[in-house]
């Protein structure tokens, strides 16, 4: 119907006085305005190129007299831009304009007017605005009160103390139950908001209030369903039933075409269930929710890289939702690589005996690929793989093997560290294989393989023949190596000459390698373990032998799985930018609202076990203006029922007496077993390094607060 | 939600920038373009530095970014930035930088209109161009009776469809069209078969009409619990346009809906089981030391004789350091196209039963310096079967209901497709 637009030409910089003098121009003889739009879209392609036409501020508003709603929505984009600096005087002359427009008939003008007022906080505008907002967010036309709503969220924004004291966020509440769907989830979004921002006026939901918003569900677009349903997250449910009805009401929007709309659903339906009583409706759920995420990988790329990192924190806390789906998650040839690396990290999740041969023969095709990154997590994965599920074991060695003999440097370097960890956890079964590592010797050329060679000619220096040649030639250069690769030969070193405290050369070795751990070098940790090896060897050699050697706690593959009260947290955050970094946004974004279930009768008692309490900065407001828990008018929140003693349970029982459907139950007990059982599985982590790829915000942690952000301007 | 929304060519010029906020300043935009524009190695759609998040969408030669300083919905974002794109693909015929900057005012309105302080609002194409036209428009000419039905539409339960659209004569085509993603093993087991379906419908249908829409499916929820059923067909899930009532499906599993006038997606589904392939693929590669290799590739159509699969297109990997190719075909063409390291096999139609044969040699460069080990990528196959469904998804009824009880034509049409997704390893 449009045709075809011909402005391609104006995107040329231009100079003030050319523009100005245009724009004198345009005041006589121009009938059809041709001339104002022109030189008007000029200064908005100027704008958009970063040049600086606020100068222009008094010629171009003088356009706000012409009749032409294509030119009034221009000089408005103006005022966006450069209202917020512009001089008082300046300003003033806008304002009449705006207030005629706030009175047009038409409603599309009257919402325009006030969208735009909204749009440039300073007091003199705000000043106007109050005035003409509170009469829009009762106009009679719903398209003028849905565009007043956010208004409300924006004056919140410029100036929270004038939206309280004006009663702006009671008339949001007002809005909440207004008759059209738009408006009511318009003022949902505003009041999630305002109660979102560490000031602002809380926002919660009793039933009464939430079952109306659902209501409402049906005519919404699909953002306001959005907005709708996310905000559910603040009602929290009293009794189970309570929870079971609702999440019945919002299933049926797990077949949207929407992805938000889909992943917003599975939030709240995974926040509703840790209310929920009804193991066979818990059960149901979790079977519905899989196909929808399925069916997101079949979206853009961006959003199955959004469905697969969430999918990732879903199967954690709830495997039953893909059980046996491990086949979807199998990598394209052609899939983006942030796409491919976060479905290799839930093909490895979703790895159990009866598909291993599967995923095994995937992951092995993975390893000859292109890209660097891809391939050596795809080694990785071989051999968390091989730890993870005792019958593939063999296979995955021998894959590694394969993959070891066609010698690609990278390869071989992933593929030994990971050989460590699978030694470790079975202990006396693939020994053999060390010969072949050490042909690699070489291509090993980066601190943590180095490292992992070393520990492991150490380790066995009593089955390697030649151990004592080939912890020789790698101490050589241990004033170069890095601290990492140091420590593992100062071990190593020792471990040998443990073993073989007859051989003259482990005892030169012996020798040198404390006398530079101990005066050549700077490192205090090294320093400290030299002269701790050396005060033992001297004191107590046979105690030193069974302390060095002693034996190891075995490796579990839980310390990768994340902790249940973090999970919990975490949902609350589907589908948002925490959940793809898996970190609570209040610890990467400034001011972010934090998040954590909270407690009431029907929580189930293994949630909350693990409840994660979230200090909220409450401020007070001012006087006479108490936070509402209540937020129909006129209804007080019913006092909430006792809650039932707390509930301290051992560690262990929180596992055993699982509520979780799906949860793989033997193992959340093994793996709470394991944790009581080794003090160290945290601590000797394996895996701590294989999440260092894992995408993460930059800069965040490190030195975060006011320095990140003036990064950026 | 959104701070701001930027649309970058892709020497990293601003071609649309919008701050729905206030947190940011335009100077943002110079972050983004260092971060990605210019970054050879981007890994992310999602860039976070500090509490600023970049979104990004790549589409032919422009960026279109969201900024946000919350942790804001992705899911959300990259929707909203899919529906930007298909609003000007309707408005412009096409997004590119040429119809961004040639519709430059336009644009600013509809970003003005579709988002509000950064919070997505209505988008319904059909509703926008009811309002933000390309023409100019003289505000105070517009009735106010006509501008509030534009807002009831707007806000309304049906923002989708204009009550007072006429036709002459009332239509309705539908499309099934399903892609065919395949991935099988050197040995010929299929690791992976799965149909992505779309049901595309123009309709041209005056008033308000009431359609109902039936299939051929058993919707099966839990696999186990399923029983025999003749033809129908299991789909593994299904998503629905906003217009169709969803309780309604969920308690009848009848596809009910008022339809958007014009184009529209109205069914998405997904369907791995008895995936019919159309084209079985046989390859044979050897490597005759370090210096060659054979190829011998087979392509039957495996469908009824009266359909023909239609530009066929196979792309066959060869090892980097390949210095010539020599290929021989009875049927279609095919060259060695030595910039993508592939021999193109083209044919343009291989009727059902058909079978056709593939030959080739390359020769490969000896010299040290390219021997790095060859990934051997898989055989990528890319084709159009008319008439057919892998799924074997069959139309049983449209029924169209309206007040003024016209006749309507109803068309339905079937198309398999393959298109980057239907691979062959070797």
């Amino acid at each position: 119907m449009a045709q075809a637009g011909q402005d391609a030409k104006f995107f040329t910089r231009g100079k003030i006085e050319e523009f100005r003098a245009d724009l004198h121009a345009a005041d006589a003889k121009d009938k059809k305005f041709v001339k104002r739009k022109t030189v008007l879209k000029k200064i908005v392609a100027n704008i958009t190129m970063g040049n600086d036409m606020s100068p222009l501020f008094t010629d171009v508003v003088q356009s706000l007299g012409t009749p032409l709603l294509e030119i009034k929505k221009m000089v408005y984009l103006f005022l966006v831009s450069y209202g917020r600096s512009a001089k008082p005087e300046q300003i003033n002359m806008v304002i009449p304009f705006f207030l005629q427009d706030v009175n047009d008939r038409n409603p599309l003008i009257r919402a325009l007017a006030i969208r735009t007022m909204s749009y440039i906080p300073i007091p003199v505008v705000t000043d106007a605005l109050t005035e003409s907002l509170r009469h829009c967010l009762r106009d009679r036309d719903p398209y003028v009160r849905k565009t007043a709503a956010i208004c409300v969220a924006k004056l919140y924004a410029a100036d929270p103390r004038r939206a309280e004291k004006g009663g702006f966020v009671e008339m949001l509440r007002d809005l909440m139950l207004d008759a059209n769907a738009t408006v009511v989830a318009n003022a949902v979004a505003a009041l999630s908001e305002i109660g979102d921002r560490p000031d602002g006026v809380i926002f919660k939901l009793n039933l009464t209030a939430a079952n109306k918003l659902l209501s409402a569900l049906d005519e919404s677009s699909e953002w306001g369903q959005i907005y709708i349903m996310d905000s559910l997250l603040r009602f929290v449910p009293e009794r189970h039933s309570d929870a079971e009805i609702m999440a019945e009401r919002i299933v049926v929007q797990l077949q949207h075409a929407n992805s938000a709309v889909v992943l917003t659903t599975i939030k709240i339906l995974l926040y509703l269930m840790n209310y929920m009583e009804n193991r066979r409706l818990i059960e149901y759920l979790c079977k519905k929710m899989g196909p929808p995420l399925v069916a997101l990988l079949s979206s853009g790329p961006e959003v199955q890289y959004v469905a697969l990192r969430n999918i990732l924190l879903i199967i954690q806390r709830r495997p039953a939702v893909l059980k046996n789906d491990v086949k979807v998650f199998f990598c394209k040839y052609n899939d983006p690589i942030y796409v491919k690396l976060a479905k290799l990290e839930i093909m490895y999740r979703l790895a159990r005996a009866e598909n291993c041969r599967e995923v095994l023969a995937e992951l092995q095709e993975y390893a000859s690929e292109v890209d660097v990154d891809f391939v050596r997590k795809a080694v990785r994965s071989i051999g968390r793989l091989a730890i993870k599920v005792e019958p593939g074991a063999d296979g995955c060695i021998q894959t590694l093997l394969e993959l070891i003999e066609a010698g690609l440097a990278y390869v071989v370097q992933e593929a030994v560290i990971v050989i460590k960890d699978i030694f470790r956890r079975y202990p006396g079964k693939y020994e053999g294989i060390i010969p072949k590592l050490c042909e690699h010797l070489d291509s090993l050329d980066e601190p943590e393989s180095k490292a992992a060679i070393v520990w492991i000619i150490g380790q066995f220096a009593d089955r390697i023949d030649n151990a004592d040649d080939l912890l020789e030639v790698l101490v050589d250069t241990f004033l170069e190596e890095s601290v990492e690769v140091q420590l593992a030969l100062l071990t190593a070193t020792v471990k040998l000459f443990i073993y073989k405290s007859k051989s003259e050369k482990a005892k030169e070795l012996v020798h040198k390698i404390l006398k530079w751990a101990t005066e050549e070098v700077d490192n205090p940790d090294l320093r400290d373990r030299g002269f701790m090896y050396w005060r033992m060897l001297a004191i107590n050699p046979t105690l030193a032998g069974e302390i060095v050697l002693a034996e190891k706690p075995p490796i579990t593959t839980d310390s990768d799985r994340m902790d249940r009260g973090a999970l919990d947290q975490l949902l609350l955050h589907t589908g948002t930018l925490g959940s793809i970094y898996h970190k609570n946004p209040e610890t990467f974004i400034r001011n972010a609202a934090g998040r954590a279930l909270t407690d009431s009768p029907a929580l189930n008692p293994n949630s909350r076990a693990v409840l994660v309490h979230l200090p909220r900065p409450q401020i007070p407001g001012p006087p006479g203006l108490a936070p509402t828990d209540s937020l129909i008018p006129g209804e007080d929140a019913a006092p909430a029922p006792p809650l039932p003693p707390r509930r301290n349970p051992a560690p262990q029982d929180s596992h055993t007496d699982d509520d979780d459907v799906g949860d793989d139950s033997d193992n959340d007990a093994e793996t709470a077993q394991n944790r009581n059982d080794d003090p160290y599985s945290n601590l000797d982590s394996a895996f701590s390094t294989y999440l260092a790829d894992e995408p993460k915000p930059m800069g965040a942690g490190a030195h975060r607060g006011r320095n990140d952000d003036d990064l950026l301007f | 939600m959104l701070s701001a929304f930027f649309i970058f060519n892709q020497k990293g010029e601003v071609l649309i920038s919008r701050l729905y906020r206030t947190d940011f300043k335009r100077s943002i935009a110079d972050v983004f373009r260092i971060q990605v524009v210019s970054n050879s190695d981007v890994r992310s759609p999602i860039i976070t530095l500090g509490s600023t998040s970049f979104f990004h969408v790549r589409i032919n030669n422009l960026y279109v970014v969201a900024v946000t300083k919350t942790n804001a919905n992705a899911a959300l974002v990259f929707e909203f930035c899919y529906r930007f794109i298909n609003i000007c693909k309707s408005y412009f015929g096409k997004i590119d930088e040429e119809a961004i900057k040639n519709n430059f005012a336009l644009v600013y309105e509809l970003i003005d209109e579709i988002c509000d302080f950064g919070y997505p609002q209505n988008s319904e194409i059909d509703t926008l161009k009811s309002y933000i036209t390309t023409e100019s428009v003289v505000s105070q000419n517009i009735p106010a009776d006509e501008s509030s039905k534009i807002t009831s539409q707007a806000t309304g339960a049906i923002s989708w469809r204009r009550p007072d659209v006429k036709y002459k004569k009332n239509e309705a085509f539908v499309d099934v069209i399903e892609t065919v993603n395949l991935s099988m093993s050197a040995k010929g087991n299929v690791l992976r078969a799965e149909v992505d379906g779309h049901i595309m419908m123009r309709a041209y249908l005056s008033g308000t009409p009431e359609c109902k829409f039936g299939l051929n499916d058993k919707l099966v929820i839990d696999k186990s619990q399923g029983g025999g059923g003749g033809d129908a067909v299991e789909l593994d899930d299904c998503r629905f346009h906003q217009c169709v009532r969803l309780n309604e499906f969920d308690a009848t599993r009848t596809i009910s809906f008022i339809p958007p006038d014009g184009e529209f997606e109205l069914m998405g589904y997904r369907s791995t089981s008895n995936v019919k392939l159309p084209l079985r693929v046989i390859p044979t590669v050897t490597e005759v030391g370090s210096g060659q290799v054979n190829y011998d590739v087979v392509v039957k159509a495996n469908f009824s004789n009266k359909l023909a699969a239609t530009n066929v297109v196979l792309r066959i990997p060869t090892p980097l350091n390949t210095t010539t190719a020599d290929c021989k075909v009875a049927t279609g063409k095919a060259k060695y196209a030595p910039s993508e390291n592939v021999m193109i096999w083209k044919i343009p139609r291989i009727q059902g039963g058909q079978e056709c044969i593939f030959s080739a040699t390359a020769i490969l460069t000896t010299s040290v310096t390219n021997r790095q080990v060859w990934a051997r990528p898989p055989i990528d196959v890319d084709f159009q079967v008319l008439m057919f469904t892998a799924s074997g998804l069959i139309v049983r009824f449209l029924k169209v209901f309206e007040k003024t009880s016209y006749q309507s034509i109803k068309w339905v049409r079937y198309l398999t497709k393959a298109s980057g997704g239907y691979q062959i390893r070797f």
